[in-house]
């Protein structure tokens, strides 16, 4: 059974006959389905690309949530080996929303990280959805060094809704973590390349993003806040959230004309949760290319060029 | 009424009244409800003299009271492109900045000089939280790295008034953009070798703090300053349940291990000429006439305070 999004109804509808008609003749043989299954399934196809031609900001939104579209451990499994997930911050606990550790990426070893937020209840809960405690991003810092140490690139994977807003967190300096861990990225003398490859949450995915190269799935999105926060702040109405998607500009489209992302990464037809094989195997051959460019390049060289472009941000406007 | 009052009198009015007399006379604080004067209150730095609560004080305010004879020259700071993205809530962005401007008389939300505090010389950035609630975009990025360019050519040290709502939603991306950015800013500052000393104020929030605010070589609190990366409000829609007292404020912080001090307004300047001093090896401040100590020649200190 398909996850659909709301948007997604009419296509449900489609998809959801298509499949009973199937159902049905396999009950019964002698039935002939197939010729009308397929219209169905050429309708379902047609309505799928236009849904997805021209997504609105909200609509891109949902997509980068939708549950099945692949999370951090998923592409790490497929698309890297040898992988050795190192734990913890050494001060306070492991936090399972963030993974991290030693891999191999096309035989090269790296140093890969990200926000996971799980693929069923259980996991869930134990990542906290992908939202990091100080921990989190103090095990990332730990694991930059060690690859800055060892002369290892840093692959990350960012996908979170933002940091989590806890009592505990807070009280072990949630906002020094994730400032002391921007600040790692941009002091590494290793390639560092970004992955957004569903949300982008605020301060929370910076920490693992302010890197030499950062990349976009086509439906991820990034922002400073969720549409909703924004809403119930700037219309005093959290139900405003469509405006408020559309005017924070967040979709990998946006991101790449004000010059914030290098590279959006194409995804499947109906977005990376329909093919999330293909999807993967995108995400592959946008990092092998990144980690290229960057290869071979001094540490300080890297260093100031990475400083350099975020000095730069902002010169560009959307109109 | 004849020609005289309708012609002169709206001139002088105009060239005379403006500014010079605020609203209102007398202010409540926000704490205790106590009814000050307002010229007791800018005397004592906006500090409550019944309860001691610290109400917010504008940069320029600040920096009067904190370089040397109150002197100080305001650094440059370049302007960003305007509008990036050209957002509208209920309100254009345009005509919000527009608003704030003309409500605080500054240009943007941070304000960046340079002069001498206790005779050493050094660079400070003030956030004023009056003008859209302090908020991070791209002018308060420009500020931070004018500020440390300035520091860095000076060889001066670098201190930030923080005082923010966070980012600046109107600037979507490239608001959050500013975190990194501002923390290149206190990169250089840090590999020049010079001290990057933070002294956050009420309030202090979200992509502030998890930036530039909480990266300090020594990091100093005004009392009872909020200091936070999540609100209150949103923890306790989060987890359900109610925040303890004094959760988030400076001193529960200090408590936390999360900062080096707390220290009164009226005790700032000083405890920074002190603290900038030791961490630039530069001799102690002399007092009156008395020669500085460890000083030999019994000569004045170069910079010293006159």
């Amino acid at each position: 059974m398909r996850n659909y999004l709301e948007f997604e109804k009419g296509l449900a509808d489609i998809e959801g006959k298509a499949a009973e008609l199937r159902a049905l003749a396999r009950s019964d043989p002698q039935m002939d389905v197939e010729a009308e299954a397929e219209a169905l399934d050429a309708r379902a196809r047609k309505l799928l690309e236009e849904l997805y031609s021209d997504l609105s900001a909200w609509r891109k939104c949902q997509v980068a949530r939708h549950p099945e579209r692949p999370h951090a451990l998923d592409v790490i499994q497929t698309l890297f080996t040898e992988f050795t997930p190192l734990a913890g911050d050494r001060n306070f606990a492991e936090d399972l929303a963030i993974v991290g550790g030693l891999a191999r990426f096309r035989d090269q070893p790296v140093v890969v990280l990200g926000h996971e937020k799980g693929a069923d209840t259980k996991s869930r809960l134990e990542r906290n959805f992908g939202m990091a405690r100080p921990e989190g991003y103090r095990k990332a810092v730990r694991l930059m060094d060690l690859a800055d140490r060892f002369g290892l690139p840093v692959i990350t994977l960012v996908d979170t809704a933002g940091a989590y807003p806890g009592k505990g967190a807070e009280e072990r300096g949630q906002a020094e973590a994730i400032a002391r861990s921007t600040e790692k990225c941009l002091s590494i003398g290793v390639p560092l390349v970004s992955v957004i490859i569903g949300e982008g949450g605020s301060g929370g995915a910076v920490a693992l993003a302010a890197g030499d190269r950062v990349a976009m799935l086509e439906h991820s999105v990034y922002s400073v806040i969720s549409p909703e926060g924004c809403a119930s702040i700037l219309w005093k109405d959290a139900e405003k959230m469509r405006e408020a998607a559309e005017a924070l500009r967040l979709t990998a489209q946006d991101l790449k004309k004000l010059g914030v992302i290098d590279r959006i990464i194409p995804e499947p037809l109906g977005g990376a949760h329909r093919d999330r094989e293909a999807a993967i195997a995108a995400i592959g051959e946008a990092i092998g290319q990144m980690l290229d460019e960057l290869s071979g390049q001094p540490a300080d060289a890297l260093r100031q060029a990475r400083r350099r472009k975020y000095l730069e941000m902002g010169r560009k406007g959307l109109h | 009424m004849n020609w005289i009052t309708n012609y002169v009198r709206p001139k002088i009015n105009s060239l005379f009244s403006r500014r010079e007399v605020p609203d209102n006379l007398w202010r409540k604080c926000d704490a205790c409800g106590t009814m000050l004067f307002h010229r007791e209150l800018s005397d004592a730095l906006n500090v409550c003299p019944n309860c001691q609560h610290h109400m917010p004080i504008s940069p320029r305010e600040r920096f009067k009271a904190l370089f040397d004879g109150g002197l100080f020259v305001e650094v440059p700071v370049p302007d960003p492109i305007p509008d990036p993205l050209g957002f509208k809530d209920e309100k254009r962005y345009a005509e919000r900045l527009r608003d704030a401007r003309r409500k605080t008389g500054e240009h943007e939300a941070m304000l960046v000089a340079e002069g001498e505090i206790g005779g050493l010389r050094a660079v400070c950035a003030g956030q004023d939280f009056s003008f859209m609630g302090g908020s991070m975009g791209m002018a308060v990025g420009n500020a931070m790295i004018a500020a440390a360019e300035r520091a860095v050519e000076r060889k001066a040290p670098l201190v930030v008034f923080s005082a923010a709502g966070g980012a600046r939603m109107q600037e979507g991306i490239l608001s959050l953009m500013q975190m990194p950015r501002t923390t290149v800013a206190v990169q250089m500052v840090k590999e020049a070798g010079l001290p990057y000393v933070v002294v956050l104020t009420h309030p202090t929030t979200g992509g502030v703090t998890a930036s530039y605010a909480m990266l300090g070589d020594v990091q100093i609190a005004e009392p009872g300053a909020l200091i936070c990366f999540a609100g209150p409000r949103v923890i306790e829609q989060t987890i359900r349940e109610k925040l303890p007292e004094g959760f988030q404020r400076a001193e529960y912080l200090l408590e936390h291990g999360m900062l080096d001090r707390v220290t009164h307004r009226h005790q700032l300047r000083d405890e920074l000429a002190q603290i900038l001093r030791l961490l630039t090896k530069a001799p102690p401040r002399s007092h009156g006439d008395l020669p500085a100590p460890g000083d030999e020649q019994g000569a004045p200190a170069e910079g010293d305070e006159a």
